[in-house]
């Protein structure tokens, strides 16, 4: 019933597309969490000329579907004659560029959402009291400010990171060759749906399971102050003793 | 063409298709929705279940739709579908190919991946309803129907509306990819405008436009509903 050499062939020609895969994540989650650190800041600043048009760049990225930006890269952009001139057209001809910087410009609309949500959680009375020690401007953001952002906002940025993941799969729309894209074109080929379906899908859960084990790894290396004291193991012989009255 | 000429109700304007095409995207995404109430609220009934096997199925249900990208389930609900029906349609003593109809597999596709979301809403919910009014109700004798008819689905609708609407966020974008299996909702017909006046850039601005006003309509219509299901909530003093 179970056809193994059917499976085993598909999973290695499925895994041979796995660093495309990889590599899209990787490239457009960095290069995400760059720009959204530009557009938080931009976000949270005092000036409306400036929080605006983050303000706007969150709404536009958050509030129109992922395939639709990365068609607008894809097949609007190269419609200007301009960009086809520009250092641009290096990044935007090849599907794979157009792949990432969409993937990135959208990410990086959550991720200043998740980040600003960390800003806002820094308790303003430890911003206080790092002005009153006399700490400058950017040792408060480095040694208050930030710590407090990162643990808060991690949790949601692990999600963030698997809905990438995820997200990596509309690439293949584009014609990037990614797990899912290999996938699709076995599925058409072959018409054994389940069977694909289940090697792809294996391997997509297998690397948002890593994902989530490793963030909350960090997590738990960045919170040492929630967990347990460790318990002092000075010797006290008589409460080791049971009491026999 | 200019885009004045490019976006007429005439007829060779897009206008039109484009209207009715965010009519689709809507009637899509609001299937999915009761899919993904329907499902999603057994899915979180099995995870707050006190038999161990049902928080099993509960846990890998959300494992598995949250954890596998939407378009590879789009892909098995379309190409499995097929296959599926062309199996039933054959045992008919049936002849040839059989087309699944794009808007079913879509909005079970969709709804499914909406039902895992949902159910961490509902969860939530759940246990925020204060367990002493259950037992207040169980206590003044109340059958199990009226428990949950009276107290509990009150509430957790209330509980779970500010989730529902992020869920509905989700459910509204993940539409688009519908598109996929050829079912004329918006993305699908800016992807058709745009190829056959050649005009990428403009159809899909407008595309994207038209899904910048569906989110945000519905953000504005899901923040009138919160405020006026919390009216009758007691407001924190201290707020």
């Amino acid at each position: 019933m179970i056809d193994f050499a059917f499976l085993s062939d598909t999973m290695l020609k499925l895994l041979a597309a796995l660093p495309t895969t990889l590599s899209l994540f990787f490239a457009s989650l960095s290069l995400g969490l760059l720009l959204s650190l530009g557009v938080v800041a931009m976000r949270v600043s005092r000036w409306p000329f400036l929080s605006y048009p983050a303000r706007f760049y969150i709404m536009l990225f958050r509030g129109t579907p992922l395939l639709i930006q990365m068609f607008l890269i894809y097949y609007g952009l190269g419609q200007f004659s301009a960009i086809r001139s520009s250092f641009m057209w290096e990044i935007l001809r090849s599907p794979y560029g157009c792949a990432v910087v969409a993937l990135a410009m959208c990410t990086a609309g959550y991720t200043a959402e998740i980040i600003r949500g960390g800003l806002l959680s820094v308790p303003p009375g430890q911003i206080e009291a790092g002005l009153a020690v006399g700490m400058s401007r950017w040792t408060l953001l480095y040694r208050v400010i930030g710590p407090v952002t990162l643990r808060q906002a991690l949790p949601s940025y692990s999600t963030e990171a698997v809905l990438m993941v995820k997200s990596t799969a509309i690439a293949s729309l584009v014609t990037v060759w990614d797990v899912t894209g290999i996938a699709q074109q076995i599925i058409q080929r072959t018409y054994r749906t389940m069977e694909v379906f289940l090697c792809a899908a294996l391997i997509y859960l297998v690397l948002n399971f890593l994902i989530v084990r490793f963030m909350s790894w960090v997590e738990y290396q960045l919170s040492p102050h929630l967990r347990e004291r460790p318990v002092q193991r000075v010797a006290t012989p008589a409460a080791e003793t049971p009491p026999s009255l | 063409m200019d885009l004045l000429q490019l976006l007429s109700f005439g007829e060779h304007g897009w206008g039109a298709a484009l209207l009715k095409a965010a009519g689709m995207t809507v009637l899509l995404t609001l299937s999915a929705l009761v899919v993904g109430a329907l499902v999603g609220s057994a899915v979180a009934a099995a995870k707050l279940s006190r038999r161990r096997i049902f928080r099993y199925i509960g846990d890998v249900y959300s494992i598995l739709f949250r954890g596998i990208p939407e378009l590879l389930v789009i892909y098995l609900f379309y190409f499995g579908g097929a296959t599926v029906m062309g199996a039933i349609h054959h045992w008919f003593g049936g002849e040839g190919f059989v087309d699944t109809p794009p808007f079913l597999v879509g909005a079970l596709a969709v709804g499914l991946i909406s039902a895992s979301y949902q159910a961490e809403v509902y969860r939530g919910a759940y246990l925020a309803v204060a367990k002493g009014e259950l037992e207040a109700a169980l206590a003044i004798g109340m059958t199990w129907g009226m428990r949950i008819r009276r107290v509990l689905i009150p509430q957790v609708w209330r509980y779970a509306l500010p989730g529902l609407g992020n869920v509905w966020q989700m459910t509204l974008k993940d539409s688009a990819l519908i598109s996929v299996i050829g079912l004329v909702e918006l993305m699908r017909a800016s992807q058709v405008a745009a190829g056959s006046s050649r005009q990428y850039f403009t159809f899909y601005i407008v595309g994207g436009a038209c899904y910048l006003i569906l989110t945000g309509l519905s953000g504005r219509l899901f923040n009138i509903a919160e405020t006026r299901v919390q009216r009758t909530q007691r407001r924190n003093p201290n707020a």
